[in-house]
């Protein structure tokens, strides 16, 4: 069953249209919420009167900041984002005061009659004028750092970068900018908030982190986690989106349904989701890398930052991740890197995808490059030379014992690219050719699965299982199905441990009433963590039903087809069918001070190499070719596991070549699909390889490890040095748009 | 206003609201598999058939469907299964996440009615208009590849 093929459960409902996401329900007397937010950057708020919102006929009630009946937070790491703004504004579209009405029509023309009277204050838009002494200061006393603006600073100290350098015949420094990329889920965010007997609220939503809005709502009603309820409705896409954000979506929708004492739904339109919510953080990466005539790596010299807006959210992890990557998959003796993250008066970052990683690889990737190039050695062999491998140390010191594929993958990569054959043929074009010109391409990268040693309480699942009476399995799990196809993996695990057919299992949609806190569907860590307690439930079972079968005089072998008698006995008898299963990530650790311990449990790695063609007329650069490594494990389910790869090659492409959002005095200047350009079935390769190494992880389920957000951040570096190739000019922001690419021409 | 209209093969008279969109008009009649991702025509995730011919229902005003045959996700099932281009996707893999899957379906099946055996540039041009945030589109176009030939075998009978 592990790497068997099957069909999923879920799809046969989403292709029918049957499939019901947040919008798609509907309960009795529901009302519809709307948001009235801020329109400009930073104000101290001198009037609010909603007087004429509350005469619209269709209104059913307000509410306003002072109205809050527990804490005015929405809790995320450090408590400093208030679900409402009270008395100060700190970005442009942050909510003020809600409505609720009989319908959405209704309540989208109320938001307009609010009247809000702003006392302006000084603000500031980019990170880097953030960090000037004499900036305004934006963050509010949550701040964890003494400068103002600076959320949070972090650094690794290994070795001595000095000397490391001394060490080195070449020496090259890069600096490079990356801007927003957004993460245009299909689906927006929204949430349904159902006020249940005694006091309880549930929240139906579309979400990667039900106890995250568990917790966030709890504190916000005030109320005992214990009354609230979270159900995980069909989640149309995430990518990190809807793993901080729902949790503020939920609060506002709960607070309307706790005064109106009524079920509450609020779902944002797509202007407002891409104008209001998290993106991945805008970064300034300067980058200083040694090497050897030969190309080992003597040492590298980090210091980046990262746009974090107006609250910490998630900074502090994304910025902790960041870190931990920045010095790639390589053997590196002496590192030193700082990382900070700025308040500014913006909308707050949050997870995307690679988490603060894609950013960093951007950089380590060309500098590798740039070695390359200034010391005559071949792109793809420099990877090759300084590729950890089990034995070796990272970055932080972590000496890595077993699963380590990304040599593998490097060479695996170059065989099914025919890289050298590839490179001939790319040079002989590029003479023949007068105004286009073909590139190519590599990125290595590695990935720390789990959410490592900055949170390690938060890498535990569980999992509850029960034998029906007719020998079906029924599964809860506290991790999130969101698309990447978690519920197929977890019940080919489930198959594979009880020796159950696929079709006999069952999983359910995460009901956090159902199963303890079993962390974020974050840092790739769903198959992983869920499988872990799937298989500690199925162990358990397993026992009790030998127990039955020899009581039964059922011989071991014949268990499985005979189950449904097993399960019989248990009715008859009154014995007890359920279990439950439990799982806690490896042991990591990490010393703030140093930055040095053993961050992760384990790594997953990849290489993937792209082929571009630049127009050199139009300035436009089209993906012809890409192939795709990857290390995770044991690989459950390869239909699903490519279809993670393809799809994050595609968002890495939007994020090299496409995706932007320009900022203004703070206002966010793209407002739909119209203007914020992804990727179409137009923009990907002719040709797509994916191909898979499987360097077992032995304290993973069947040895997998995990996948989900490596090959976005693979491919949007495999796809820039391409361009870069073809253009045998520096690139070193993003993204790489006609205009950038016919800057770098001339 | 009052207008009369086919939604999958059943007559409907219905009440609109002035303004009202056919996307609007649809889900508030519960085929919810017609997906709103923008509301500004750029995703797909609302196509409908009308007429036959995949259009963007959140750009179509509900009265100009009145006389005409509209057919969503829910109606291109019959009692003998799914359409081969459901079963294609539900095969190839080619839905993740799902909202963007009837659009997309509804764009192939328009695709694959005026043109018996499109090329690939031809398939990556007949759902250019469909936006899909997580498979990469490269399962979607082998699917589709695949619904193309069982048709073709089916003609043949």
């Amino acid at each position: 069953m592990i790497g068997a093929a099957v069909l999923r459960p879920d799809a046969i409902d989403k292709v029918r249209g049957e499939a019901r996401f947040v919008d798609d329900l509907a309960f009795p007397g529901m009302l519809h919420a709307a948001v009235i937010r801020g329109t400009v950057p930073h104000a101290k708020i001198c009037k609010l009167d909603l007087k004429s919102v509350s005469k619209h006929p269709r209104v059913i009630c307000t509410l306003t900041a002072n109205e809050i009946p527990g804490e005015n937070v929405v809790h995320v790491i450090y408590d400093d984002q208030p679900a409402l703004a009270d008395e100060i504004v700190r970005y442009i579209g942050e909510p003020i005061a809600l409505l609720a009405a009989e319908d959405r029509t209704s309540a989208n023309q109320a938001v307009k009659l609010a009247t809000i009277n702003y006392e302006e204050l000084p603000a500031v838009f980019d990170s880097l004028s953030a960090l000037s002494p004499d900036a305004p200061t934006v963050a509010v006393p949550a701040a964890t750092e003494k400068a103002p603006n600076l959320f949070n600073a972090m650094r690794i100290r290994k070795g001595d970068v000095a000397q490391g350098f001394a060490q080195a015949d070449v020496i090259v420094e890069g600096e490079y900018h990356t801007g927003y990329q957004e993460h245009a889920y299909l689906e927006t965010q929204g949430a349904i908030a159902v006020p249940e007997l005694n006091g309880a609220m549930a929240i139906y939503g579309t979400m990667q982190c039900p106890f995250y809005v568990q917790a966030a709502v709890a504190k916000v009603l005030g109320l005992p986690l214990s009354k609230v309820r979270v159900i995980q409705t069909a989640t149309g896409g995430a990518f990190g989106g809807k793993e901080d954000v729902p949790s503020l979506v939920a609060c506002l929708a709960a607070l309307l349904a706790w005064k109106a004492r009524r079920s509450v739904k609020l779902v944002f339109d797509r202007e407002e989701d891409i104008l209001t919510t998290s993106k991945r953080h805008p970064s300034i990466v300067r980058y200083k890398s040694g090497a050897k005539a030969d190309g080992t790596l003597t040492a590298i010299e980090v210091d980046f930052v990262y746009n974090a807006g107006a609250y910490q959210t998630l900074s502090p992890a994304v910025l902790w991740r960041g870190l931990m990557h920045a010095a790639g998959p390589y053997r590196i003796p002496h590192v030193k890197i700082d990382g900070r993250s700025v308040a500014t008066n913006t909308v707050p970052c949050g997870a995307f995808r690679g988490f603060g990683s894609p950013q960093v690889i951007f950089a380590h990737e060309s500098q590798m490059d740039r070695l390359a190039e200034r010391l005559g050695i071949d792109r793809l062999e420099i990877r090759r030379r300084n590729a950890l491998q089990i034995g070796d140390e990272t970055a932080t010191k972590q000496r890595l014992s077993e699963s380590v594929g990304v040599l593998q993958t490097i060479e695996k990569a170059g065989r099914l690219a025919h890289w050298e054959e590839r490179l001939r043929k790319v040079e002989a074009f590029n003479a023949a050719s007068r105004d286009r010109r073909r590139g190519l391409g590599i990125s290595s990268v590695m990935y720390g699965v789990g959410l490592g040693g900055k949170a390690p309480f938060l890498d535990k699942a569980g999992a509850y299982m029960k034998l029906e009476a007719d020998g079906s399995i029924g599964i809860a799990v506290g991790t999130v199905e969101m698309g990447q196809g978690l519920t197929t993996a977890l019940t080919q695990i489930a198959s594979e441990a009880l020796s159950v057919p696929f079709d006999r299992i069952h999983l359910a949609p995460v009901d956090s009433s159902r199963v303890p806190d079993s962390g974020p569907t974050v840092a790739s860590r769903g198959t992983m963590m869920s499988g872990l307690a799937i298989l500690d439930a199925a162990a358990k079972l397993k026992e009790r039903i030998r127990t039955v079968a020899k009581d039964l005089h059922i011989p071991k072998n014949e268990i499985p087809s005979r189950l449904k008698e097993i399960a019989q006995a248990f009715f008859m008898r009154n014995l007890d069918p359920a279990v439950e299963g439990w799982a806690q990530g490896a042991p990591v650790d990490w010393d703030e001070e140093t930055g040095l311990g053993n961050a992760y449990f384990v790594y997953a790695y990849a290489t993937h190499i792209a082929q571009v063609e630049v127009d050199l007329t139009t300035g436009e650069a089209s993906v012809e070719d890409f192939v795709a490594v990857h290390d995770s494990g044991r690989i459950v389910n390869h239909q699903l596991a490519s279809g993670q790869v393809e799809g994050g090659i595609a968002q890495g492409l939007g994020f090299a070549l496409m995706e932007d959002i320009p900022q203004e005095d703070g206002r966010l200047m793209t407002t739909g699909f119209t203007t914020y350009r992804i990727p179409t079935i137009r923009d990907i390769a002719a040709d797509t390889k994916v191909a898979f190494v499987e360097a077992l992880y032995s304290a993973g389920p069947f040895g997998a490890k995990g996948l989900g957000e490596v090959p976005l951040m693979a491919s949007h570096t495999a796809v820039s040095r391409a361009v870069a190739h073809a253009l045998g000019a520096a690139v070193n922001t993003y993204p790489l748009s006609p205009e950038r690419v016919k800057g770098s021409v001339a | 206003m009052r207008i009369t209209l086919t939604v999958n093969e059943a007559k409907r008279e219905l009440e609109i609201e002035p303004g009202e969109t056919l996307l609007e008009l649809l889900r508030r009649e519960g085929y919810k598999g017609v997906k709103k991702g923008c509301g500004s025509g750029d995703c797909g995730a609302c196509a409908v058939l009308l007429d036959g011919r995949a259009v963007n229902s959140c750009l179509v005003l509900a009265a100009k469907a009145d006389g005409r045959k509209v057919v969503t996700v829910e109606g291109l099932a019959d009692d003998e299964g799914l359409h081969p281009v459901q079963q294609a996707f539900l095969e190839e893999g080619a839905i993740q996440c799902g909202y963007c899957t009837p659009g997309m379906v509804i764009a192939a099946v328009d695709l694959l009615t005026h043109n018996s055996s499109p090329s690939e540039a031809q398939i990556r041009e007949g759902i250019s208009g469909n936006l899909c945030r997580c498979t990469g589109y490269v399962k979607q176009i082998e699917a589709i590849k695949i619904a193309v030939e069982r048709m073709g075998e089916g003609a043949d009978d």
